[in-house]
């Protein structure tokens, strides 16, 4: 089941810039949380911030505090122990290159020390079940090369990936930014369905996708937090000038 | 009266014209001709090595040891067993600190001294195969006492180092940064992500840069020759003279024997052939491109 | 900014409250497939290994000049500078002087230089300006396998093809019409200077002409064009487009091939008659720095004998170094940044 993220105080700096900024808020368990702004508005370096991704850039550094369930992300545990629980999509679709479909749907597990066949197996059946990929591609999980699938199935394979490790939460970089409207309309309908199970951060420039998916939204502009409500409201009804300017397409 | 001067002009220019044209059906003749001159030298010596070398190649040759100066017959396969004895000391010294020099520079090495050991590295590629004979020389020789497979090894080794790092940074920092972000994503630790996927991926082309560095050091005579120093028997003791095949080559090709030029000839075939088997092959494998299918 | 942001609109979702006071969390205890070992021990432990690797080189370097400088010292004192400016050789006197190998090893040097260059430019720009695209990558490959031949293997093919033939043909031909220089006069041995510099001319070309089709192919699209729109020739358009775009780095080429051939051991001592003599003739035999150390190293009696050989490759060492380093900053001056590939 999906846990809640409580974000307080975050701010993340790229050597002197800082790219968010004294972010607070809450993201509920089982819902979708979509973040929506510009670009360069930060709303990629807030996400990253969350499964610790941005501490992996040189010369990146992140204050404050981010609790994942009872899990405090910046304090106490290890940045791979916080990644297991946070499973992550990006904008491109990036499978390993030289694995197997299989392989790359147990990579997380194999990699991170699990030998269980027989589990390994139920696993990626049931990862890419959910994934919404089993059917296409279950003839040739083991001769086929993870690179070798559409770009559309290349990023079911790479949240498949991700739900493997069982994670609690799913971020999501713009997963649909590379993809063509067909395959944007099955990961959305994914999500819809993965929401059951997980609290699921999306972050995306198309604000209909944000509304299609996500019960609450938030509006990032130049790495401030600047509205964050119920999608609903946030698009009919926003309480602050520059959202609505960035809704109505004034700006960015 | 401007008709005729412009027609006295459309002629200059055709002259112009056809000047410059000679010289560009020139330039192209003397490149043309440069290459014939380049490639000329290239097929004589694989023509005479393939026309001297293929009389004298036999069984015995690829079997036996050689023979006293004046009786006919001998080979020289305790050279080729040398040779691979002491290649083999070269590679387990240097493939892994090749590799993991090259790791470092590619992933810890955005740094002052990761700059200095690229420049370092670079320098060592440059050095004089001989100079590396004289250091083998001095930290192995010296302190064993004798000359010895090891030394000739280390020298090798040394060798090999600086290009397989070139090699193994250039491939790895070929990975895209979303593979690598993609298996930490998933909680996977730094190092096993760089093991088990980022050196994965680059494989193919590290196994290039290796081949190349193992191909290079392969027909290499000159640290060898105060270092393995060669001999005329078998021997499988690291710690002993060895005989090598270039050296062995050498040897018999400043002789003043007959049998021994037509050897030295065979010895040489077999060399070439092992060296450029591994290099086409490296070619065919990077041919295919080292991220083949990835997006 | 971003809680005053937040904090002025009244949220209307109990949910969404934000502040200090954390909703009490459910205490759902999830079981994980994965126990978290302690990878920070194993990051680190493998990136001090890395680290280790690396120093290894910076070690190599290290260890080079230790022990040519230390083993060179005997020599150093009892010659001092004077080494590099006498030619006497005299193991039985134990009196070394190596002007008679630098001298070798210079003029073996540039005269294989002399020859390559032009061919080396010559096969560049037919390779990447005027052939047929299908035949570039076949082209390519074959001159650089050139580079892939062993030196001991040229040495062999120069002793027995080579040298030969300079005597019945080259060198009476050259004689005849050049002997007035006096640079190409005396017996035609064959075995010599002029020996030397083709072997090496025939080893440097490679590495000079892929490293030209390197710097060239890094010259942008644009310049060519702009060229040819003025309505140059192909050739104009490579002369002022390409090549002179393309000068510093084909320099550093060049260098590049002047260091290996300043190295080259084994072709050259297999060939240049291995005589410590200063002969004006390239027909003369003479000796170089590299192939006095091949040839008497291991059988160097005295202290004194061994410690001025050390000290001939150290003087190799810090010129061949000096070189490669100026060859590098040329060649990255055009590719910017991308260093020269390790050529074979």
């Amino acid at each position: 089941m999906g846990v809640d993220i409580q974000v307080e105080h975050l701010n993340a700096w790229f050597g002197k810039t800082r790219a968010v900024q004294d972010i607070t808020l809450k993201m509920s368990a089982n819902h979708a949380t979509a973040i929506i702004g510009p670009s360069g508005c930060g709303k990629s370096t807030f996400v990253r911030c969350i499964n610790r991704m941005h501490e992996t850039v040189p010369e990146a550094r992140v204050s404050g505090q981010i609790r994942i369930g009872d899990l405090n992300v910046y304090n106490g545990t290890s940045a791979t122990q916080v990644r297991r629980r946070i499973g992550m999509v990006f904008q491109k679709p990036n499978p390993f290159p030289t694995m197997s479909i299989y392989d790359n749907v147990a990579a997380g597990l194999k990699l991170n020390g699990f030998r269980d066949r027989r589990q390994l197996d139920e696993i990626v059946e049931r990862s890419l079940t959910m994934a919404a990929l089993w059917h296409e591609v279950k003839d040739a999980l083991r001769k086929q090369s993870g690179a070798s699938l559409s770009g559309g199935q290349q990023q079911r394979l790479c949240i498949a990936r991700a739900l493997a490790v069982e994670p609690q939460v799913l971020l999501m970089d713009e997963p649909c930014s590379a993809l063509d409207p067909i395959s944007t309309s099955k990961i959305e309908e994914l999500i819809f369905q993965l929401k059951q199970r997980y609290t699921i951060v999306i972050v995306t420039h198309n604000m209909q996708q944000a509304s299609r998916v996500a019960e609450y939204t938030g509006f990032f502009l130049l790495g401030n937090l600047i509205e964050f409500d119920k999608t609903e409201k946030i698009f009919t009804n926003p309480s602050d000038k520059r959202t609505e300017d960035y809704i109505t397409g004034r700006f960015g | 009266m401007s008709r005729a001067m412009t027609l006295k002009a459309s002629q200059a220019d055709l002259s112009v014209s056809l000047w410059r044209r000679a010289i560009d059906l020139l330039a192209t003749f003397a490149a043309g001709s440069a290459v014939v001159l380049v490639l000329l030298p290239l097929g004589a010596v694989f023509g005479y090595l393939v026309y001297k070398g293929i009389g004298s190649l036999n069984w015995a040759f690829l079997s036996q040891t050689p023979k006293p100066v004046g009786e006919a017959g001998g080979g020289m396969a305790n050279a080729i067993a040398g040779s691979a004895l002491i290649l083999g000391i070269a590679s387990v010294i240097g493939v892994p600190v090749g590799i993991g020099a090259g790791v470092y520079l590619a992933e810890y090495g955005r740094n002052r001294l990761g700059d200095l050991i690229r420049f370092t590295a670079d320098v060592l590629n440059g050095v004089p195969s001989i100079v590396i004979g004289i250091v083998a020389y001095g930290i192995v020789v010296l302190r064993q006492r004798h000359f010895s497979a090891l030394a000739g090894g280390v020298a090798l080794a040394i060798m090999m180092i600086p290009t397989i790092t070139r090699a193994t940074e250039e491939m790895v920092l070929l990975v895209p940064t979303a593979v690598r972000e993609a298996a930490y994503g998933l909680g996977v630790s730094r190092w096993r992500t760089t093991i088990s996927i980022t050196l994965r991926t680059a494989m193919s082309g590290v196994i290039t840069g290796v081949m190349l560095a193992f191909a290079r050091v392969a027909g290499e005579t000159a640290p060898l020759l105060f270092t393995a120093f060669g001999n005329t028997y078998w021997n499988w003791n690291m710690n002993q003279p060895t005989a090598a095949l270039p050296l062995q080559i050498f040897v018999y090709a400043i002789s003043p024997f007959d049998e021994w030029h037509r050897q030295a000839w065979a010895g040489a075939l077999v060399l070439i052939v092992l060296i450029v088997v591994s290099v086409s092959a490296v070619r065919l494998v990077a041919g295919r491109g080292m991220l083949k299918g990835s997006s | 900014m971003a809680n005053r942001a937040v904090g002025a609109h009244p949220l209307t979702s109990p949910e969404l409250a934000v502040g200090p006071a954390l909703a009490a969390q459910p205490p759902a205890k999830p079981e994980f497939l994965i126990k978290d070992s302690t990878s920070q021990w194993a990051d680190r432990t493998f990136q001090f290994a890395m680290l280790a690797c690396g120093l290894t080189v910076l070690l190599l370097v290290y260890l080079i000049i230790y022990e040519l400088t230390t083993k060179g010292t005997l020599a150093r004192h009892a010659f001092g500078w004077r080494f590099f400016f006498q030619s006497d050789w005299d193991p039985v006197n134990d009196r070394y002087g190596a002007l008679s190998f630098v001298y070798g090893t210079i003029v073996s040097s540039l005269l294989a230089l002399l020859i390559a260059v032009p061919l080396a430019i010559g096969v560049a720009v037919f390779i990447t300006e005027m052939s047929p695209r299908w035949l570039r990558t076949p082209l390519a490959f074959t001159t650089e396998l050139l580079a892939a031949i062993p030196s001991v293997i040229y040495g062999l093919w120069a002793i027995f093809v080579l040298v030969p033939l300079l005597r019945q043909s080259v060198q009476p031909w050259l004689a005849r019409y050049l002997g007035w220089t006096g640079l190409v006069e005396g017996p035609p041995y064959g075995i010599g200077m002029l020996a030397a510099g083709v072997i090496l001319a025939i080893m440097i070309v490679p590495i000079i002409s892929s490293i030209a089709r390197e710097v060239m192919t890094a010259v942008p699209q644009q310049q060519r064009e702009a060229v040819l729109a003025l309505g140059a020739t192909r050739w104009e358009m490579i002369r002022m487009g390409v090549l002179g775009n393309a000068r510093a780095g084909i320099w550093g080429g060049i260098i590049l091939g002047l260091g290996r051939a300043l190295g080259e051991t084994m072709a050259v001592t297999m060939v240049i008659g291995n005589r410590p003599e200063i002969a004006k003739s390239l027909f003369a035999p003479g000796y170089t720095m590299a192939s006095v150390i091949a040839n008497e190293f291991s059988e160097a009696s005295g202290e004194l004998y061994l410690s001025s050989l050390v000290e001939v490759g150290l003087a190799l060492f810090l010129v061949t170094i000096v070189v490669n380093v100026l060859a590098q900053l040329l060649v990255w001056s055009v590719t910017r940044g991308t260093p020269a590939r390790s050529h074979v």
